[in-house]
């Protein structure tokens, strides 16, 4: 990448606790992420994902290792100091975190105050940004009058109140229903395009690192396994961690004894109805036996993983991978020797 | 006999004594409270801030303010109002009468009031203040703008009781030339045993301890906003 990076991470260790009781949370963790793009983080819950944004903005403080945030290493900075670098630094929650108390537009208004900007500015610039998230009417609501998706764009539009340059999502979709998710991403989408603010999203969540990552790190116990452009690595994961969170979300076939030349198709919900394994069936005159399957079907999508045995004859396996590609449909190939 | 009882009960000169002691009682526990506030808020704020999981943690301030407040809290309110006519002499140039009773009541009281603005500051959503550090806000900022304002309904919530607490202390000062509602019931329903007028006052108190936590609790309820 032509820029320099707006956060680099080096050498970053966290551990919690010492002695015998000392729980490493991050091992080794280095990372760079350049200005603009939209990077995710994914793992399972434990994987060290949350410490490891918290260290970003310095919320944990790492026990070892640099944080390095627009060529300046803010673990080095005096207490004041690094809380002016946090006003360049947005962050939103699974939570939300609003203040109960304050109105809508308070909220928006509360990062500003506390980077002493007039109020009568920051009234102007906090309905602005209510407007922007599509709250311009919201502005007298309190957050206990909102829905979880209405909060959650207060609390972006506070985020984003004093023109950070980097935007820290931890699990901030979580809490939300699929199509509320939805939306909220569409919302960081476009605002990430139209202001350039980079975002770093944190979640254990396939679809929403599909639906607006450019990047993605893959974050399993305590480290780092593996780093790409998002199609390359769902598509071809190289990393054992990796391919257990992409393709089972990790609920893996442990047990699983079978031997000889698989094929694992998964399913993000991506697909229609189709019948495909039938069509594939038909269409390559083969017919194949399903090995191993985990799927359910959520609002008339397929979420799940199965196993299909290769047939011995090359061409038709070609021929197989074809129809796949061709239906859009991620798979792998895998070999046991039981 | 009921006559006369009644005639001693109301007559103009016992009317104007209850009158008396009301205000004074009213003058003592509000005053107490008004300053038990002044010291125990910030104190209490201090508790929290400090606290291990607080927005800045600081082990030897908290241990060192936790155990004066402890201190004093276990101190029983008689004895610590003897404790402190010394104090109160200086401070008010004498130790009876109402005026002289308050001396003891905001130290008994302040400590008390620490502890309840603690626990109401302990209970804003963690969460929030962590997204507050993350905006850069300082350690003052958030005492001021996210925990003061967020624990609003509670902090009023815990005045109420607060304040009907030291309307009890005011009544227990009465025993040792405290003025008020609480004198007059020792002096008459003890040492002359006028039971009836020992029980009248009881009844003012409370419904003066009604009143006060009725009030508490609206204002509480009127500025919470997480209520729909």
């Amino acid at each position: 990448m032509a820029s320099n990076p707006i956060i680099k991470i080096e050498n970053l260790n966290k551990t919690f606790g010492s002695g015998d009781g000392a729980v490493t949370a991050l091992d080794n963790i280095n990372l760079s992420i350049y200005p603009g793009e939209i990077f995710g983080i994914i793992g399972l819950s434990g994987a060290g994902k949350s410490t490891l944004v918290r260290c970003m903005n310095l919320l944990e403080r790492p026990t070892a290792g640099k944080v390095i945030f627009d060529g300046l290493d803010i673990t080095s900075l005096s207490y004041k100091e690094l809380r002016k670098v946090r006003q360049s630094i947005g962050m939103i929650f699974q939570g939300f975190n609003l203040l109960m108390q304050r109105t809508a537009l308070d909220n928006v208004c509360f990062p500003l105050e506390i980077a002493g900007i007039p109020k009568k500015e920051a009234k102007q610039r906090a309905r602005e940004l209510l407007k922007t998230v599509g709250l311009g009417d919201k502005e007298k609501a309190y957050p206990s009058q909102l829905s979880g998706g209405q909060k959650q764009r207060v609390a972006i539009a506070r985020a984003l109140a004093t023109n950070p340059k980097v935007l820290l999502c931890d699990e901030a979709t979580s809490a939300l229903d699929p199509t509320t998710t939805q939306s909220i991403l569409e919302l960081i989408k476009e605002l990430n395009h139209k202001t350039g603010v980079t975002v770093i999203i944190i979640t254990h969540e396939m679809k929403v690192i599909e639906q607006i990552c450019n990047r993605v790190a893959i974050i399993d116990k305590s480290r780092i396994e593996e780093i790409g452009m998002v199609q390359e690595v769902f598509r071809h994961p190289k990393t054992q961690a990796a391919r257990k969170l992409i393709f089972t979300n990790g609920d893996f076939n442990e047990d699983f004894a079978g031997k000889g030349k698989y094929l694992r198709l998964v399913f993000d919900g991506s697909q229609t109805d189709r019948p495909v394994i039938a069509n594939m069936v038909l269409k390559c005159g083969e017919p194949v036996s399903i090995a191993f399957a985990k799927t359910k079907m959520i609002g008339g999508k397929m979420y799940g993983h199965m196993l299909l045995e290769l047939p011995e004859n090359s061409e038709t396996v070609a021929r197989i991978k074809a129809y796949l590609d061709s239906e859009n449909i991620v798979y792998e190939e895998e070999h046991y020797n039981a | 006999m009921l006559n006369e009882i009644i005639n001693e009960i109301f007559s103009a000169e016992m009317l104007s004594l209850v009158w008396q002691g009301l205000l004074e009682t009213l003058y003592m526990s509000l005053t107490s409270t008004i300053a038990a506030y002044a010291i125990g808020l910030p104190v209490g704020m201090l508790l929290a801030v400090t606290d291990k999981d607080g927005v800045k943690p600081n082990r030897s301030i908290n241990t060192t303010v936790g155990t004066i407040v402890n201190f004093l809290r276990s101190v029983p309110f008689l004895i610590l109002l003897v404790a402190v006519m010394p104090l109160t002499r200086l401070i008010v140039g004498t130790t009876i009468g109402a005026k002289a009773t308050i001396v003891g009541l905001v130290i008994a009281s302040a400590p008390y009031v620490a502890r309840m603005v603690e626990s109401s500051a302990k209970e804003v959503d963690r969460g929030v203040i962590e997204a507050s550090l993350s905006m850069g806000a300082s350690t003052m900022q958030i005492v001021r703008k996210v925990i003061l304002p967020e624990a609003m309904p509670s902090l009023i919530y815990g005045a109420a009781i607060s304040s009907t607490t030291i309307l009890g202390y005011t009544a227990m000062a009465g025993a040792v030339g405290g003025g008020g509602l609480g004198a007059i019931a020792i002096n008459y329903g003890y040492h002359r045993k006028e039971t009836l007028i020992m029980w009248m006052m009881v009844v003012i108190l409370v419904l003066i301890v009604q009143v006060f936590q009725e009030i508490g609790s609206y204002i509480a309820k009127k500025c919470d906003k997480r209520i729909k």
